[in-house]
């Protein structure tokens, strides 16, 4: 039972900086705003977080240095696809590098520095139910936050006003321009809830996950976040769900290795991204649902 | 005569050394449908996107309600109560009808259902406020289109070559959809370049030519002969007497040809027939997205089939390639000219070269530039392209010599087998009827010609036999003496039964 215990709570914390990012990706794609800086942008959040956090001591500004910082960096990729029309590709890998340098820079006096973690948040007598409880309600809060964030982005895109106008600036910016709404703005918007989101996620990571701070600690997860959104079609239960997936298997390679099962660990290290990416890969064939679902003008250029 | 509505003056707006509009006056009174008629290129499209707001104009003023305004975006014009259709609709795919419509409208989802249905039986404009777009037919796509102009309660309506999409009956649907508005006291802008169509509904049309408007007339008074030859500024050559149909034998069949495309919003082809003869034009008639545009693929060679599903010469061509078939006298003209039937940045040296290379422009594997050059001088003057010569870029034609261009390229191969997609559309009038002309001179030579339009004026004036595509299946054919419109208005629209009772 312990074990379930610890591989429950686990996947979701291990989730649980995928998540953030993942949805702010998503929600940036639907825009039509293909961001491959993520990875760069987890990576300043990490750094910023960890500095902010222990700097001021309190977790709270560590996440907000995060988000904005990130929100910052998104700006600049804002800035140069939509003002100055440059490719979203180019102009993603590069805000990434910037951001894995920028990180390397904030966080280079602070090199295997530790926290003691943001705490466990008991969410009063539902953490007392026996089993359930240590399994969902005694994690930290940004893990319920996590966890809002998948319900919340939901219904913003499915069930509110402004989730309509971004999935139609996604569909056709033309068309949306044609009607009168403000797509550059929208765009801007989207990706920079995004950068913040990233920011959030990263910072996740080096404050609560594993809470030090160690260059290149967000080890191609940035790029797991690209993947999700793309394989799990734009849906958000399927973004979420290969998050979850990826944090599962992440845990699994902890306890093969703790029950000293000799498997190559550079192969259990790279099982995560494989798992996850086949199976979205797998759920994710029906032409006419990722005909419905996908941005049709991801990563295109506007021009008035 | 009342105050007009939208009064536009001397209006000039110019791009680069084209003067798209030359001090155009242009005036609308409330409660009428007034027509902008102009050959492609006459500035109608220049004029509409100055009142829309897409356009600054670079002189000339427009005042609305008795007040200069000055339009800066489209928002600004719909906050004017100045609304319009498209040509090539503005709507998202993926929502639903009322999602569409809301992105335009105020309101909660409920109370916009409700206006929605209203308006909707109001103005005979029936749509189902829960379905997706893309699920939807061209027709259905144009009536939302209108709906959601008429929801934001305007006062102007601009509608761009509304017609060109529908089959005959949805044009009568549309026109008393029209009326209803007039009569309600809207203005409605109708652009066409269709004269019976403008006969038929308009009360005042200004004629546009070279950028200046040419006449204001009440085009009732007016024969689609006069009005033609305001468009235009000359007469146009009656098509010669043309010697009835030699057909004698079977050039190209194709069999029971099926195809699954990967888009899966497009139709399925299914169970197709079709046998082209010698000496005939066959026409493809049918809304275009029905499927015309795969048969073209497949015809053409890119789209591999099973080989015996595509019979050219009893000869089992269904898996061989586009090049395979150009040699052995399958000749395709695509409906995009830039892009598929020339590279835009490459001279119209370049371009010859790209289908005739084979045709003794080679030698011993290497081109043979100042061949090329000379073919190229030829392909321009057969058709006369207007062009600075064989080095202008394609992209720098007109669509309209572009596409004599293509035709005189195709035809200098003396094909056996010629299939041209919607060889006039965007088309001048003058260069359509000289491309019509020498698709007729084909079939005089014994040429096997195959045509796919929307213009089914153009099918039943140049083809012995036609067909209709609709939703991936092809009606069997009928001469085209044999049927009217009315009935191939009918099997446009799916009901093949009616076709075939005409062929009796």
């Amino acid at each position: 039972m312990d074990v379930l215990i610890f591989m429950v709570s686990g996947t979701l914390a291990a989730a649980t900086a995928l998540i953030f990012a993942a949805m702010g990706e998503l929600v940036a794609e639907k825009s039509g705003m293909l961001n491959l800086g993520i990875e760069g942008m987890m990576a300043t959040g990490a750094a910023m977080g960890f500095v902010a956090a222990t700097v001021s001591g309190s977790y709270t500004v560590g996440f907000l240095a995060a988000a904005v910082l990130g929100a910052l960096l998104s700006a600049v990729f804002a800035v140069l696809t939509l003002v100055f029309r440059a490719n979203q590709t180019a102009s993603g890998l590069a805000i990434g590098i910037l951001g894995l340098g920028l990180s390397s820079a904030i966080g280079k006096k602070f090199e295997s520095m530790t926290l003691p973690g943001v705490p466990d948040l008991p969410l009063g007598p539902l953490a007392q139910i026996p089993v359930i409880g240590p399994m969902f309600f005694q994690l930290d809060v940004m893990v319920y936050l996590s966890i809002v964030l998948v319900f919340a982005t939901w219904y913003m895109l499915n069930r509110t006003r402004l989730g309509l106008t971004i999935r139609a600036v996604g569909e056709s910016p033309e068309n949306a321009h044609a009607l009168g709404l403000p797509v550059l703005w929208i765009r801007a918007g989207c990706v920079a809830f995004g950068g913040a989101m990233a920011g959030i996620g990263g910072a996740y990571m080096s404050t609560a996950y594993t809470p030090l701070w160690a260059e290149g600690m967000i080890a191609g997860r940035g790029w797991i976040v690209v993947a999700l959104t793309v394989f799990g079609t734009w849906m958000v239960p399927r973004v979420a769900f290969g998050a979850y997936l990826f944090g599962s298997i992440s845990l699994l390679e902890l306890s093969i290795q703790a029950l000293g099962v000799n498997v190559p660990s550079q192969l259990m290290s790279a099982l995560p991204y494989l798992v996850t990416i086949f199976m979205l890969a797998l759920i994710s064939r029906n032409t006419l649902f990722i005909r419905l679902n996908s941005p049709a003008s991801l990563g295109a250029t506007f021009r008035l | 005569m009342a105050d007009p509505i939208l009064n536009i003056s001397g209006v000039t707006k110019i791009y680069g050394r084209t003067v798209a509009n030359d001090a155009v006056d242009f005036q609308v009174e409330t409660g009428q449908i007034h027509a902008v008629l102009g050959e492609n290129g006459a500035g109608k499209s220049t004029l509409m996107k100055v009142i829309y707001g897409v356009v600054k104009p670079d002189a000339g003023t427009v005042s609305w309600q008795g007040e200069t305004v000055d339009i800066a975006s489209p928002a600004e014009a719909r906050r004017l109560g100045i609304g319009m259709v498209f040509q090539h609709f503005s709507l998202f795919e993926t929502l639903t009808v009322t999602e569409n419509i809301s992105l335009a409208v105020e309101g909660s989802k409920a109370e916009l259902t409700a206006r929605i249905r209203s308006a909707s039986e109001r103005f005979g404009l029936e749509v189902e406020p829960d379905a997706r777009v893309h699920a939807l037919t061209v027709g259905e796509r144009q009536r939302i289109e209108i709906l959601r102009c008429i929801l934001q309660e305007p006062k102007l309506i601009i509608l761009d070559e509304p017609t060109s999409v529908l089959p005959p009956q949805g044009i009568a649907k549309l026109f008393e959809t029209l009326k209803t508005l007039a009569a309600e006291g809207i203005a409605v802008v109708f652009i066409s370049h269709k004269l019976d169509e403008i006969r038929a509904l308009c009360d005042t049309a200004t004629i546009m030519r070279g950028g200046r408007v040419v006449g204001v007339v009440n085009p009732a008074e007016e024969t689609s002969k006069s009005l033609t030859q305001m468009m235009i500024g000359q007469e146009i050559a009656e098509f010669g007497t043309r010697a009835p149909a030699t057909a004698s034998r079977e050039i190209l069949r194709v069999e029971g040809l099926d195809h699954v495309p990967e888009d899966p919003y497009a139709p399925r082809l299914s169970g197709l027939e079709l046998s082209l003869r010698s000496g005939e034009i066959l026409g493809i008639a049918g809304v275009s997205g029905n499927g015309q545009g795969a048969l073209m693929r497949v015809l053409a060679g890119e789209i591999p089939t099973p080989p015996d599903t595509v019979i050219l010469q009893g000869e089992a061509i269904g898996a061989t390639g586009p090049e395979a078939r150009r040699r052995k006298g399958l000749h395709f003209i695509p409906e995009e000219r830039l892009g598929r039937g020339a590279v835009p940045g490459h001279s119209l040296a370049e371009n010859v070269g790209l289908t005739t290379f084979h045709s003794g422009l080679l030698s011993s594997g290497f081109l043979n530039l100042r061949k090329r050059r000379a073919r190229a001088a030829e392909t321009i003057e057969k058709m006369d392209v207007r062009c600075s010569g064989p080095d202008a870029a394609a992209q720098s034609l007109s669509g309209g010599n572009l596409q004599k261009f293509i035709v005189s390229r195709e035809m200098a191969l003396s094909p056996q087998v010629l299939i041209a997609e919607q060889p006039t559309w965007g088309v001048d009038v003058g260069a359509a009827a000289a491309i019509r002309q020498r698709l007729l001179d084909l079939r005089a030579q014994g040429v096997a010609v195959l045509i796919v339009s929307e213009e089914l004026e153009e099918l039943m004036e140049i083809c012995d036999r036609i067909q209709v595509m609709f939703r991936g299946r092809l009606s069997p054919a009928v001469a085209a003496g044999q049927t009217d419109i009315d009935h191939i208005g009918l099997a446009m629209a799916g009901d093949f039964d009616e076709l075939e009772a005409t062929h009796g």
